[in-house]
């Protein structure tokens, strides 16, 4: 049972002092969490701290995978929209 | 900019009563300074982001320490590092404490106007309060002439205060959009609070009241505190005004009003929603309703969080660490140099004060009240080229901004800026294919002379087919003075209209 970051991760670093059981550390390309450490903040927090203060939708998954922060979820953005938008930039 | 330059801002014909900007209109008004103890006048003296005189003189840099964020705000978008970007919350290296002063020193020993280190990002300072303040704390030990500030949306700042005043922190900026959480919910998607990730209303509550609680604290203390609040049209604009009075009424010393920057390549949810950004004219509107309260600040750059020199300039690019590291400085040679610059810049701002609460003479070579006479000729805004010194001396080519000032009657007052390049400052021909001339005289809209030190005969016709007025007959001469001059001679040329002609100021 462990929490991990993935490359979309921007090393903001907000999540690093929050882990109670300091199993965030920082890392190239990006703050890695250390899965023998990380217990989901469980019996400490109800929510995973780094996944509570995390900006980057997606860049925290669940021991399932699944993102802790799916798209939309933070930005209030809909993805088809971003999607849309990203679109029409490359096409320029 | 050279001592040289500088120099020259002093003539005997500069700033008579009530010269400078409009009462109130800035941080550094001839009104304003009147009011202000001799204490609080050493405080803004030298902070451009605190004096819009000081602006033309000082530069500052901000030290890109503090990564973390402890909210999300709509026009912000945490993914973001361009080094042709020039926004808020934009960097392109973080930099440790450490790095952080050796770089501040590098700066300061470059650049000897060098007189603010400011933490403003790209997440907030407070949410970073570890790196935030060693780096105050290293940077006041090995210069402590360089004055320290700090910008915040004011989530943490009540439990920061006190660290904040033990580091001598005189200058603190808040950033408050709302004070009303329904409004907020329209800013804020969430915030970190207590552990947890707390959503809409409920978060901007709490921000709300934790900014205002962090506000009459650093008040309480004796610290300067500017507001910046960013202008979202059909969200906050109004509200604004109300924002400005209270945080008048609670002790805010200057109140930044900033246009919204949102297109959609920046990807916050505004740029992608279409949310648009208010036009000038709304901004400066806005800002004249917020006056009649409040000091209000006109001459903010929106800069990087790490920013380097003068306000309307970005020097980062000599200051990478890659660069900073093979630097060889000599730091008491550097802080002899600030000091000599401090004290000719001073001793100027000095001057410049004494005439304009000098007792007008009798005669004058620029008249900027004539109490006696009803106000004639309709207000007028010129753009001017500078490069600092608070001189009409930039060439219009090498122009990236022009301030923009308007002129009436009763005097000159800076009121904002106009880039010339986009906030992208890749190619020239990025994006729609505009050529740079079109695009200069666009984003003078409204302006109806332009004043330089020198300008080409191309530029030159097509400023004049586009009814903007090129005027290099003050080069060198002070802005204020010259834009005067011009809106004199402009009147005695008929071109105002006589009394009750023309648009009239309310």
């Amino acid at each position: 049972m462990a929490l991990e970051i993935i490359d979309s991760c921007v090393n903001c670093s907000a999540c690093e002092p929050l882990c109670p059981s300091k199993a965030i550390f920082a890392a190239k390309p990006h703050y890695l969490i250390d899965a023998d450490k990380c217990n989901e903040c469980a019996g400490e927090f109800d929510d995973p701290q780094c996944a509570s203060i995390c900006p980057v939708e997606g860049a925290i998954l669940n021991s399932a995978g699944e993102e802790m922060n799916p798209p939309g979820s933070l930005t209030g953005i809909p993805p088809e929209r971003w999607a849309a938008v990203q679109a029409e930039i490359s096409a320029r | 900019m050279s001592l040289q330059t500088t120099e020259q801002t002093v003539s005997p014909a500069f700033a008579p009563a009530g010269g400078g900007c409009g009462a109130g209109s800035c941080g550094s008004t001839a009104s304003q300074m009147n009011g202000l103890s001799d204490e609080v006048r050493a405080k803004v003296q030298d902070h451009p982001c605190y004096s819009e005189d000081a602006h033309h003189y000082f530069a500052r840099m901000h030290a890109a320490v503090a990564p973390a964020c402890n909210i999300q705000c709509n026009y912000c978008n945490r993914k973001y590092d361009c080094a042709n970007e020039s926004r808020p919350g934009v960097v392109s290296e973080v930099l440790t404490p450490e790095q952080a002063v050796k770089k501040t020193l590098a700066v300061a020993a470059h650049i000897p106007q060098m007189s603010v280190l400011g933490i403003a990002g790209p997440g907030d300072p407070l949410a970073n309060p570890q790196r935030t303040f060693a780096t105050f704390r290293q940077l006041a030990e090995k210069a402590p002439d360089i004055k320290l500030c700090v910008s915040t949306n004011g989530l943490a700042l009540p439990e920061c205060v006190d660290e904040l005043a033990r580091h001598n922190i005189e200058h603190v900026t808040i950033t408050i959009n709302c004070v009303d959480p329904d409004i907020g919910a329209k800013i804020y998607p969430w915030i970190f609070w207590k552990n947890q990730r707390v959503r809409g209303r409920e978060a901007a509550a709490i921000l709300i009241e934790q900014q205002q609680k962090g506000l009459e604290m650093l008040v309480a203390r004796g610290i300067l505190v500017k507001v910046n609040s960013v202008m979202i049209p059909g969200v906050n604009d109004e509200h604004l005004k109300e924002v400005s009075r209270i945080v008048k009424a609670k002790g805010a010393f200057l109140h930044n009003v900033m246009p919204l920057i949102a297109e959609p390549e920046h990807g916050t949810f505004f740029g992608l929603m279409g949310q648009r950004s208010p036009t000038a004219d709304e901004l400066k509107a806005l800002q004249d309703a917020c006056e009649g309260n409040m000091n209000m600040m006109r001459h903010c750059r929106q800069c990087r969080a790490d920013a380097v020199g003068m306000l309307g300039e970005d020097r980062g690019a000599e200051f990478t660490m890659e660069k900073v590291e093979a630097m060889e400085i000599d730091h008491e040679a550097a802080l002899a140099r600030r000091q000599a610059f401090r004290e000719k810049a001073n001793a100027e701002l000095e001057a410049k004060r004494a005439r304009a609460h000098a007792p007008a003479p009798t005669t004058q070579v620029v008249t900027f009240h004539r109490p006696a006479r009803k106000p004639q000729g309709r207000p007028v805004l010129m753009a001017v080229a500078t490069k600092g010194s608070g001189v009409v001396n930039e060439h219009f080519g090498y122009a990236r901004e022009f301030l923009v000032y308007e002129a009436t009657e009763a005097g000159v007052k800076l009121i904002g800026h106009r880039k010339t390049d986009k906030y992208c400052g890749g190619s020239e021909t990025c994006g729609d294919g505009e050529s740079r001339i079109d695009r200069i005289i666009r984003a003078l809209e409204g302006c109806e002379v332009v004043l330089c030190s020198r300008i080409g005969i191309e530029p030159w016709g097509a400023l004049e087919a586009a009814g903007i007025c090129p005027n290099v007959e003050h080069a060198m001469e002070p802005v204020e003075e010259a834009v005067m001059a011009v809106w004199r001679s402009l009147l005695e040329a008929g071109k105002l209209g006589g009394v009750g002609q023309g648009e009239r100021r309310a």
